[in-house]
């Protein structure tokens, strides 16, 4: 079986604009989406309480809010979570001391007023290590995105590790926009997915810049376009391929992983679909664009390769 | 050329083999057990195993086996009923003095425990249980040492003399001294600083005044700030064993955090009630008149109350507090400089010194109590159990006071701001002794900065989801590759199947926290894992397509594959990399799965997947095709440049 028999090389560079026009029209809106809507912060970034409770029957959630705000908490957040059963408490920060002590308070009262309540989990972050956590994330980004081009570099050109970093930045800009357009919570753990994606759809474009790199060496008489193109045609049966695989195994974690895995599966899918288009239609005319040349790539000896063949 | 030396065969086969090993004793599951540790007084030997046994036998409590391991006693039931009703009995027998908890104990064989096999260990967040997050307020700490340190300066100045106007602590931390002359601002710091050598000073002249600032030294205040947080930490295992956990995990943070892990924990409040817990010391003078039989007959003098020393034995005591811990500044154990023996040398402030010297220059020859105090709140129980609720609905709590006496000893000679207490049966000892002199020193205000609780149910579902859908992504992973890439495929769900048996291997080996975000990242690595073989895949179609020949395609299908591979592997490893730096808890679960995942994918994708390929197709000298899919078609092009 074979998807993709693809006779003529795609001419993809010479649509290079318009790829890039779209991409830069959906990056625009998802930066548009973060300031106007801003992302919906978990609590392990803003601190507060999240309690997750569980009762034998349907939830009454009316009549959990009135007992929450008779217990004089403002601004409680309180939904079904997964099922009927299941009652996701969000309480904010609060200014006094013994805030740990809030998700006791609360749980007491639920018992009171319905004695089948359960209480499945309990999340409290302090403010100041939702600060950290804050600081943390972003040098986490700073780490990935020096190294990853410093890799790049290292490796092929410095061309090359620009234009992933800015297709890849692009990849978690719209991952991001997705997030505040949906208001879906930006967890930690979404954080995580975030930053593996970075690392993951890097490989994306480590493919094709392999593929420009061996074709340099190889078609000498082409251009650069035609080079990129050919590269690009290449690896587009194993592109589709890969990501289809990882895919799979993300949207069983989407549909089968619970709730605790689902943003987390949401961004990783958001990315793998957006990783396959960036990598190839925005990362190569970008380098194509920083003026990529032969004479760039040849000084690297890589010859021992094909020195192996037989 | 397609053909691995036997040595190469022979060691993916040992590595594979090691890993099936390594990745056993997660089959076994685990039974319910009782746990017997011991506490600060008490051994676990075979005897009390046996009393416990008999116990057990005559309540008539079915258990498959019992046996000590490592200082503690474990003893299994076949199921969590029975080990609920005889770890109530056991508690009711001995637990007053052992910590006896409930634990699942993984059903190992002997044979792997022997190679030091074990299961995979979980995080909170699969087994159940709490973390807190807790962090010490050190700048209570030091505020607390420069306000005794005023004190002792007004001594000091007092005995030698020296003029001033006043001494205060500033706000923004240091010490400010004022004093009339130039001249006694010197003899002042002199005698200041040969009795507080852990300060700095510094002159300033501001209108009529001279000033003497003090501040403690950097190695000081570290110094302070280490005691804080050991005296909290010791205090907190003290504690945590009350709570009857099996596995608790007390460990520093950073210079003034906590980390507490309690698997298994329900009940919270209880937990951090118990956390939250203050102690303080009185020093009472031990009554010498009258006799410890009388007072236990009844016959309790006035004035005096019975006592218990830590060991259990009764001790009276006159009812009148000396001093308190607060007056204790520093408590260390050392050495004896003459006899080596171990001691604890303890330094009181001026107020107590003063005191001290008072009461030990009257009292020579008898004895002094250092009596520790815990107060905890518990919640108020009705008859039936159930918490007790006021009108807001909050828990009413009330206090319960518990007191034992740390040490008694004879008081030698008349005593000042420094003594030492000697007489004491190991360095350990001494350490336990100045450990919990200091309790009320270095009683630094601890707060719970986070806190992340996780019922034993949605432990169980979270482990059943994230197995399901492991399990899910690499069967339908499986089914198109075995289609798409007919018998190549087969060999790289093969590697991918080895893959995932070497990482949970390697987890298993290294003991690395498995998270629910780490079962995510099992998942995600068998999807990116199965890259490498594509890539090979398709290389090899693509040589085919161009004329190669089928030997000659696998060939340079796995040579030129692995550049490729290794790089992309590399920028994820980075990635992984930087999740394990600045992540925490769950997130680090995830990256340290990550981070393995790429190299056992590196080793099962290229060397393992090609050693098979080799076993089926590198001997045979006539290879007219290879299952590996349609590639009887051309590209237009590439293969006539």
């Amino acid at each position: 079986m074979e998807f993709f028999k693809i006779k003529k090389d795609i001419p993809f560079m010479r649509h290079a604009l318009v790829f890039n026009v779209i991409s830069i029209i959906t990056f625009i809106l998802a930066v548009v989406f973060l300031v106007t809507r801003g992302l919906n912060f978990g609590v392990d970034f803003t601190g507060g309480t999240v309690m997750e409770v569980n009762y034998a029957h349907a939830a009454d959630i009316p009549k959990i809010r009135e007992t929450l705000t008779g217990l004089g908490y403002r601004d409680v957040a309180v939904q079904n979570f997964g099922t009927s059963r299941d009652v996701l408490i969000r309480l904010p920060v609060r200014k006094d001391a013994g805030q740990a002590k809030i998700s006791d308070v609360v749980m007491a009262s639920l018992r009171q007023a319905d004695p089948t309540v359960d209480l499945r989990r309990v999340e409290f972050v302090g403010p100041q290590v939702g600060r950290e956590l804050v600081q943390n994330g972003a040098l986490g980004l700073v780490f990935v995105s020096i190294g990853i081009v410093l890799y790049l570099w290292f490796r092929f050109e410095w061309k090359f590790g620009v234009a992933t970093i800015i297709a890849n930045f692009h990849d978690v800009v719209i991952i991001l926009g997705f997030f505040a357009l949906f208001q879906w919570e930006f967890s930690l753990t979404v954080l995580a997915a975030v930053l593996a994606i970075f690392g993951y759809s890097v490989n994306e474009s480590v493919v094709v810049f392999d593929r420009v790199r061996e074709n340099f060496r190889k078609l000498r008489k082409h251009t650069v376009p035609e080079i990129i193109d050919n590269a690009i045609t290449r690896t587009l049966s194993r592109t589709i391929i890969t990501h289809g695989s990882t895919q799979m195994a993300v949207l069983a974690m989407l549909f089968l992983g619970g709730e605790t895995l689902h943003y987390f599966a949401l961004a990783l899918t958001i990315g793998i679909m957006f990783g396959i288009y960036s990598s190839a239609l925005v990362a190569s005319p970008i380098v194509m664009w920083l003026g990529v040349s032969r004479e760039d790539l040849l000084p690297v000896k890589k010859e021992t390769l094909d020195d192996g063949r037989p | 050329m397609n053909k691995y030396p036997l040595w190469k065969n022979l060691l993916i086969l040992v590595l594979v083999l090691i890993g099936v090993i390594y990745t056993l004793p997660n089959f076994y599951g685990e039974y319910p057990a009782v746990q017997i540790s011991p506490t600060r007084t008490t051994k676990v030997d075979q005897s009390l195993l046996a009393f416990v046994e008999s116990e057990l036998k005559q309540a008539n409590v079915p258990y498959s086996d019992a046996r000590l391991s490592d200082k503690t006693a474990l003893i299994r039931f076949k199921d969590t009923d029975t080990q609920i009703r005889a770890r109530d009995l056991v508690q009711k027998a001995i637990g007053e003095n052992y910590t006896v908890a409930l634990n699942l104990v993984p059903a190992t064989p002997a044979w792997l425990s022997a190679i030091g096999a074990k299961p995979m260990y979980l995080g909170l967040d699969l087994r159940g249980g709490v973390y807190f997050l807790m962090q010490v307020d050190m700048s209570a700490v030091l505020k607390k040492a420069e306000e005794s340190y005023t004190d002792d300066m007004r001594r000091v100045m007092r005995e030698k003399k020296v003029q001033y106007h006043t001494v205060t602590r500033l706000e923004r931390g240091g010490i400010e001294i004022r004093f009339p002359s130039a001249a006694e601002r010197d003899k002042g710091r002199e005698a200041i600083a040969k009795e507080m050598p852990d300060l700095d000073f510094t002159d300033v002249e501001r209108g009529a005044d001279y000033i003497l600032n003090a501040a403690m030294k950097p190695s000081a205040i570290a110094e302070k700030s280490r005691f804080a947080l050991e005296q909290n930490m010791n205090s907190l295992r003290n504690r945590v064993n009350e709570l009857g956990v099996a596995e608790p995990i007390i460990q520093q943070q950073g210079q003034d955090r906590i980390v507490v892990q309690l698997p298994g924990v329900q009940d919270t409040a209880k937990a951090k009630e118990i956390l939250g817990r203050t102690a303080t010391l009185e020093i009472m003078m031990v009554d010498e008149e009258h006799d410890i039989a009388g007072a236990l007959a009844g016959q309790v003098p006035a004035g005096d109350k019975i006592y218990k020393m830590r060991d259990g034995r009764p001790i009276l005591l006159k009812n009148r507090v000396i001093y308190y811990g607060d007056n204790i500044i520093n408590a260390a154990a050392g050495f004896d400089s003459q006899n080596s023996q171990p001691i604890v040398s303890i330094t009181l402030d001026s107020r107590g010194a003063a005191i001290n010297q008072r009461v030990t220059g009257e009292n020579v020859g008898k004895r002094m109590a250092v009596v520790y105090i815990e107060i905890k709140s518990e919640p108020k129980l009705d008859a039936n159990g159930k918490q007790v609720l006021d009108k807001d609905g909050r828990p009413v709590l009330v206090s319960k006071r518990t007191e034992e006496v740390i040490t008694a000893p004879v008081i030698r000679s008349q005593l000042g701001a420094r003594f030492q207490i000697e007489g004491l049966d190991s360095v350990q000892e001494a350490n336990d002794l100045a450990l919990l002199l200091r309790a009320g020193a270095f009683a630094a205000p601890v707060e719970i900065i986070e806190e992340r609780t996780v019922g034993p149910s949605l432990g169980a579902d979270n482990i059943a989801k994230g197995f399901h859908s492991t399990w899910v992504g690499f069967a339908a992973i499986a089914v198109f590759m075995s289609v798409y890439y007919m018998v190549f495929g087969v060999v790289s769900v093969l590697a991918l199947a080895v893959n995932v048996l070497l990482l949970v291997a390697l987890l298993s080996m290294l003991q690395a926290t498995l998270t629910l975000p780490g079962m995510a990242g099992i998942a995600l690595t068998v999807g990116m894992a199965i890259d490498a073989n594509v890539l090979i895949n398709e290389r090899i179609r693509e040589e085919l397509r161009n004329g190669n020949t089928p030997q000659a395609s696998i060939f340079a299908g796995y040579e030129r594959a692995f550049g490729t591979i290794l790089d992309s592997n590399v920028t994820t490893l980075i990635a992984g990399l930087a999740l394990f730096m600045f992540g925490s808890g769950p997130v680090r679960g995830f990256a340290v799965v990550l981070c393995l995942g790429i190299l056992t994918s590196m080793f099962s994708a290229v060397m393992v997947s090609r050693a098979m390929v080799n076993l089926l197709y590198g001997g045979r000298r006539k290879l007219e095709r290879i299952p590996i899919g349609n590639t009887s078609w051309k590209e237009a092009g590439q293969s006539a440049r």
